[in-house]
C-alpha cells in the first residue's frame, strides 16, 4: 500500500510540477453536500497569495469572469459570473473550496466556470497541460482563504 | 496641482472601471453604413437557431472600432482589398494567366459570390471555402501551387473576393451535396467542450454573448466579416486563424486550418449568421 501511494505520488509530481506529496489528488477530493471539508494540503491558505491567484491571467484569472470591488484598482472585470463581493457571507469556506476545485460539483454540468482542481476537463487538452490541474492544491487553498475575507 | 491631477486620474480610472461594471449586456443600437450602403447587422434568426436575433460582431465593439469599419477610406482592411485586386490582375505561372484572364472584372463576376460560401465541392466531396476555391483555381487552372495557410496573398485575395459581396446577406444552400451532414458535424463541435478550461464555443458566444470576459465584450462569434482586420495584430485575420485562436484559448490542441473539423465549423458558424451582411473587411479590436 505504502509503495503504491509512493508510486502514485511520484507519478503525480512528475505530471503536475507544483504538487506535493501530502496534497489530496484531484480525483480523491471528497465532495459532500456541495462542500469539501478537508484542506487539500493540510496547510492554511494565504489570502495575500490568493489575491494574486485571483487576478493573475496565467493562474486563476477569476477577474476575467467576476467583478470584485476589492480589486477596484485593476481594470477590466468580467461579468460572466456574479460579483464576488460579500461572497464569504453567502458561502462557507468548505463550500468555496468545492466551488473553486470543481464548480460542476456545486453548480451542475452546465456551468462555464472551470474546475480549477479537477482532471475532468474538455477534449484535446493542450499537450503541455495534459494531466495537470489549472491550479495547485495550495493555490486553491490560498484563493479560498482570500475569498473568505470578502465580507460585506 | 499634483494633488488634483491624482484625483482626476483616480476618477478616470473609476470611470473606466465602471464601464464593464455598469455597461448593459446589450450591444449598441447603431446603424452600419459603408459607402452609402446600409449593412444588416441585426436580423431575425433562421428556423432552428438558438437565438431570436442574429447580430453582427460590429455591434459589440467600441465606438472608435465601429467608426473605422464604417469609413472605407480609414478602414485598414481596404489596403488588403487593393492588394487583392493587384493579385487578381497579375499574370502568374506556366499558363501565363491571371485570375482576370478567366473571370474578368471581379466587380461583376464575383459580385455577391462570397455570401454563399462554404459551398459543396463535388470533386473533393467536401465543403469548399473561398480560400480553397482560390487554391483550386491556382492548381487546376494556372499550374501553380496552393497557398500556404495564411499566406499574405491568400488573405488579400480572399478579402478582395469577399469584399465583392459587401452588403449581401449571408446565405448557404445546405441542400448541396452532403453539406447538411457537415452542418450537423459543425453543430456538434460547437457544443463540445475542449481544453483544460473546458469551454465550448457556445460557452462564450451563446451562453454569455453580451457579457464581458475581462476587457472583451463577447459577441455571437459571427463569421460574416472575415477576413477581419484586427487592431491588436495590425493585420488581416482569417476565419480559421480566429477559430484556432478561440480553441487555443481553452487550452486545447487545435485542428489544422481547412481540416474536416474546421470546415464543418465554418459551415455551421456561417449558417448561424444567416441574413447578416457580408462586412469584409470588418474591423475588430
Ligand atoms: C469563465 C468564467 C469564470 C471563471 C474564469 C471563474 N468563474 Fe467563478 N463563476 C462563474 C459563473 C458563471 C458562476 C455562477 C455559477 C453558474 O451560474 O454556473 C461562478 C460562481 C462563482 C462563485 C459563487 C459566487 C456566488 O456569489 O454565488 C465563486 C465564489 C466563484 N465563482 C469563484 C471563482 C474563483 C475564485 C475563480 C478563479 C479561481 C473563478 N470563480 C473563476 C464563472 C467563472
Ligand atoms: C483558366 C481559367 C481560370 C483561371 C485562371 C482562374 N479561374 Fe477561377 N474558376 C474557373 C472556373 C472554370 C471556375 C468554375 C466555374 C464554375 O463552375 O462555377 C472557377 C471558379 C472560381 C470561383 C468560384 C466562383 C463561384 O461562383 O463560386 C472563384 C472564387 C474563383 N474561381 C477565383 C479565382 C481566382 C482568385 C483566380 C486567380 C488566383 C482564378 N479563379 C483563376 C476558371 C479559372
Ligand atoms: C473563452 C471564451 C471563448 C470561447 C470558448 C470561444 N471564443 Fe470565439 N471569441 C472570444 C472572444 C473574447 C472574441 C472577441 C470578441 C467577440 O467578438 O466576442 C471571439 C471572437 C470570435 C469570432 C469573431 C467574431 C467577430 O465578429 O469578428 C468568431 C468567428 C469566433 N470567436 C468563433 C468561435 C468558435 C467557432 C469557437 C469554438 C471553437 C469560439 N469562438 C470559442 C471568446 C471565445
Amino acid at each position: 500500500m505504502i509503495k503504491v501511494t509512493r508510486f502514485l505520488c511520484a507519478a503525480f509530481v512528475m505530471h503536475a510540477g507544483a504538487a506535493f506529496a501530502d496534497d489530496t489528488a484531484p480525483d480523491k477530493v471528497m465532495y459532500e453536500d456541495f462542500s469539501v471539508q478537508a484542506s487539500l494540503t493540510g496547510k492554511a491558505g494565504d489570502p495575500v497569495e490568493g489575491a494574486k491567484v485571483f487576478k493573475d491571467r496565467g493562474l486563476g484569472n477569476c477577474l476575467a469572469c467576476h467583478q470584485n470591488a476589492d480589486m477596484s484598482g485593476d481594470l477590466f472585470h468580467g461579468t460572466v459570473g456574479p460579483a464576488v463581493d460579500g461572497v464569504a457571507d453567502r458561502w462557507e469556506p468548505a463550500q468555496l473550496r468545492a466551488i473553486v476545485s470543481d464548480a460542476k460539483q456545486v453548480f451542475g454540468e452546465e456551468t462555464v466556470m472551470p474546475g480549477f482542481y479537477s482532471l475532468k476537463v474538455g477534449k484535446d487538452v493542450a499537450k503541455d497541460k495534459a494531466g495537470k490541474t489549472i491550479l495547485s492544491a495550495q493555490q486553491v487553498e490560498d484563493v479560498v482563504a482570500y475569498l473568505a475575507t470578502l465580507k460585506e | 496641482m499634483r494633488h488634483s491631477l491624482a484625483i482626476v486620474g483616480l476618477g478616470m480610472m473609476m470611470a473606466a472601471l465602471q464601464m464593464p461594471l455598469t455597461a448593459q449586456a446589450d450591444p449598441v443600437d447603431d446603424a452600419l453604413v459603408i459607402d452609402d450602403l446600409e449593412m444588416v447587422t441585426r436580423t431575425k434568426a433562421p428556423e432552428g437557431h438558438p437565438f431570436d436575433e442574429v447580430r453582427s460582431g460590429w455591434l459589440y465593439r467600441e465606438a472608435e472600432t465601429r467608426e473605422l469599419e464604417a469609413d472605407s477610406f480609414q478602414n485598414p482592411g481596404m489596403l488588403y482589398v487593393e492588394q487583392g485586386a493587384d493579385i487578381w490582375n497579375r499574370i502568374e505561372g506556366p499558363e501565363g494567366k491571371s485570375c482576370a484572364s478567366c473571370h474578368n472584372d471581379a466587380a461583376v463576376t464575383m459580385k455577391g459570390v462570397g455570401a454563399n460560401y462554404p459551398k459543396w465541392d463535388a470533386d473533393a466531396k467536401r465543403p469548399i471555402n473561398v480560400e480553397l476555391q482560390i487554391d483550386k483555381c491556382r492548381v487546376e487552372n494556372m499550374g501553380l501551387e496552393a497557398y500556404k495557410f495564411d499566406h499574405a496573398e491568400q488573405k488579400a485575395l480572399t478579402t478582395y473576393i469577399k469584399n465583392q459581396a459587401l452588403g449581401e446577406p449571408v446565405k448557404l444552400d445546405l441542400s448541396q451535396g452532403e453539406l447538411q451532414s457537415w452542418w450537423d458535424r459543425g453543430k456538434e463541435l460547437y457544443y463540445t467542450r475542449t481544453g483544460q478550461l473546458n469551454f465550448a464555443c457556445a460557452s462564450c458566444h451563446e451562453a454569455n454573448s453580451g457579457q464581458y470576459i475581462r476587457a472583451d465584450h463577447l459577441s455571437q462569434g459571427q463569421a460574416n466579416g472575415f477576413p477581419t482586420y484586427r487592431l491588436k495584430q495590425a493585420d488581416m485575420v482569417s476565419l480559421h486563424n480566429r477559430f484556432r485562436g478561440c480553441i487555443r484559448d481553452t487550452r486545447a490542441e487545435f485542428p489544422k486550418a481547412f481540416s474536416d473539423e474546421l470546415m464543418a465549423l465554418e459551415v455551421y458558424v456561417t449558417w448561424r449568421g444567416t441574413g447578416l451582411s457580408v462586412e469584409t473587411p470588418s474591423v475588430r479590436q
